[in-house]
């Protein structure tokens, strides 16, 4: 399946005539199975597509929340192939939503491109968002995932011209990922002002499916951006949720579905209602 | 990538401009003190046979080699119209560097330094504090300087529009490694001029700490066509390279990628970066700047490790034999003094980097020295 399966996923919700809702979470956050619990549970709370974070020691593009989450994972003990393990294990009971993960590039050097990209195809991984990976340096992992067939998922920012929004759109599959704010994740708040006029060029340099993220973290601006954006991705708030329900001492599990289940409704009623 | 593009074509520009070229030397001239002596240490010689000679970073203003790339930089960020300075530091030998040419220019400024590092390096934390910096503890990760590094990434990058990123080492990004390096080279382009003029002659080898690796490859950059010329760096072995506390990434790292550049890191079986261990917290980084790496994979520059025991040795020699209390990063230099020396023989002469001032470190090294007599 794999970039099929995200583009199977963008056609079917076009039809629908809405935005897809994308939650974020940290593979292996707080820990293996909780991390695995949350995940079989995003499709009923209303996921269209899933970004499964790669836990990386040195988070440099997000914010403290999905920091925390990061060191939880990977104090619990998570690893590279723990991650394919729990999109494995996923795959088994959902053959059509699809899997991105989203993380840092040391990891996958370290595994191998082309072994990751087979393993990461094989455990039913369908693209992959690389941080700190710019187009410039990124054809041996382009060339890869194309080899499985695996989409890499690039990012724009306010800050990428037009210029070089058609050098990110060339090798780009699935969607392009717009960055909503300058700066990491889950800090500042989105502008959905601002994020209408950037839509619109990265839309006017690639025909792919446009997702929107980086501070979007309440269910009236996730509708907002689904009005604008072809996917709305959260993630901050919802690791966010971990970490309070682990100073409360409760199970981060119930909680977490309802954010998602709260922000996947603004995002299905926003262009409905008007 | 496009505030590295533009920061990159800023720096072509401002190189290929002579009135930028001149700006600096005037700079380091007047303020900075340059050129540094070249000294040659006799009773250093004497102990250890062979000619050696000190490259006397730490007489610069703000004891350490760190002010060559700042003033570089800070010019850099004024032809860029950038009105706020953020640098990241471990020993605070950078970030004191950074606060100065801030306080010259009346750029505000914020040093990310690991709340370890600001625990044990107080005296740079004051300075800091007092040149008008402010000083934003970093508790995240091992909170030390790959943490600090992280920290002003983040800041830069919601940031860009006014914010200078003055990275400190010969590591982070294309264009830093390259323009750190450019910057520090005048340490190598004067020694080289001063041992010429001294002997007649080039030495036959040079000596440098490295942590990200800017004063080595400052002073090893001059010479890297003179093939009779050794170059030898000298990573931190902490507690030892086999206790696994070291912060040595060529000597006990494999190739990988952190803040955007590829080099040799510390790093466990998954790729995840490992902290890095060393009574010097300036050689407390887990990579190492990717020239050091290439300079090693063809053989050009070998690299050595001295662990906190050795550089302890030699930070004391150094005090009683020469009257100069060096940095704890440049005491991992001079504590290889003596396989460098038995290579070039008691008539080889030896340049050594002597890359910043103890002061910083008295408080921490007191009881260690104390406790061993």
């Amino acid at each position: 399946m794999t970039v099929a399966r995200i583009e199977a996923r963008f056609t079917a919700l076009a039809r629908e005539g809405r935005a897809a809702f994308t939650p974020y979470v940290v593979a292996g956050d707080p820990d293996a199975e909780t991390s695995w619990r949350i995940l079989e549970g995003l499709p009923a709370a209303g996921a269209d597509l899933i970004e499964l974070g790669l836990p990386f020691s040195d988070p440099m593009a997000d914010g403290p929340a999905i920091q925390r989450g990061a060191a939880r994972a990977l104090a619990a003990g998570m690893t590279t192939e723990g991650v394919l393990a729990l999109a494995r294990r996923f795959r088994r009971g959902d053959s059509t939503t699809p899997i991105v993960l989203m993380g840092y590039y040391n990891p996958i050097l370290n595994f191998g491109p082309t072994a990751f990209a087979a393993a990461a195809a094989e455990a039913g991984v369908d693209g992959l968002i690389m941080v700190d990976v710019p187009p410039e340096e990124s054809a041996p992992l382009a060339d890869a995932l194309d080899a499985h067939d695996l989409a890499l998922i690039r990012l724009a920012t306010p800050t990428t011209d037009a210029a070089r929004l058609v050098i990110i759109a060339r090798r780009t599959r699935g969607f392009v990922y717009f960055v909503s704010v300058t700066g990491v994740t889950g800090v500042k708040e989105a502008d959905a002002g601002a994020i209408e006029a950037q839509v619109k060029r990265a839309r006017a340099a690639c025909a792919l499916p446009v997702a929107v993220g980086f501070g979007i973290k309440t269910p009236d601006r996730a509708a907002e951006v689904a009005k604008i954006a072809d996917a709305v991705v959260v993630g901050s708030v919802l690791v966010e949720e971990i970490s309070t329900a682990i100073a409360l001492k409760r199970d981060p599990v119930p909680k977490i579905l309802d954010t998602v289940a709260a922000m996947a409704h603004a995002v299905r009623s926003a262009r409905a209602g008007g | 990538m496009p505030l590295v593009l533009a920061l990159e074509q800023a720096y072509a520009a401002a190189k290929a401009d002579d009135t930028f070229g001149a700006e600096l030397a005037g700079y380091l001239t007047s303020y900075v003190g340059r050129p540094s002596p070249l000294y040659f240490a006799s009773r250093l010689s004497a102990h250890h046979g062979a000619r050696i000679w000190l490259k006397r970073e730490e007489l610069n203003h703000t004891g350490s080699h760190k002010i060559n790339n700042c003033m570089g930089q800070i010019l850099l960020a004024r032809r860029m119209g950038k009105t706020r300075i953020i640098a990241e530091t471990g020993a605070g030998q950078h970030g004191v560097a950074t606060a100065t040419a801030c306080a010259l220019f009346g750029l505000p400024c914020v040093v990310y330094m690991g709340a370890v590092d600001v625990e044990r390096q107080a005296p740079n934390v004051l300075r800091m504090r007092l040149l008008g910096a402010e000083v934003r503890p970093v508790e995240s990760g091992s909170a030390t300087l790959k943490d600090a590094m992280n920290e002003a990434l983040r800041d830069w990058v919601a940031n860009v529009s006014d914010t200078y990123y003055l990275i400190g080492s010969a590591a982070g990004p294309h264009p830093y490694p390259a323009m750190v390096r450019d910057f520090q080279t005048i340490i190598g382009r004067e020694a080289r001029a001063q041992i010429l003029e001294a002997g007649a002659r080039l030495p036959d080898a040079l000596v440098a700490c490295v942590g990200g690796g800017s004063n080595a490859i400052g002073l090893f950059h001059p010479f890297l066509a003179d093939d009779g010329v050794r170059l030898f760096g000298v990573e931190a072995a902490g507690e030892g390279m086999d206790s696994g506390h070291h912060a040595a990434a060529l000597a006990g790292g494999r190739p990988g990628v952190l803040h955007g550049a590829h080099s040799y890191l510390l790093q466990d079986d998954d790729g995840q970066i490992l902290e890095a261990h060393s009574i010097s917290a300036g050689l407390d980084y887990p990579g190492i700047g990717p020239e050091h790496a290439w300079l090693r994979d063809v053989g050009r520059a070998r690299y050595l490790t001295a662990t906190d025991e050795e550089a302890l040795d030699a930070f004391a020699l150094c005090a009683r034999l020469e009257g100069i209390v060096p940095a704890l990063e440049s005491a991992h230099a001079l504590a290889k003094l003596p396989e460098v020396a038995a290579e070039v023989g008691k008539d080889g002469v030896v340049v050594l980097c002597l890359s910043g001032r103890g002061d910083k470190d008295l408080a921490a090294v007191a009881p260690r020295l104390e406790g061993r007599r």
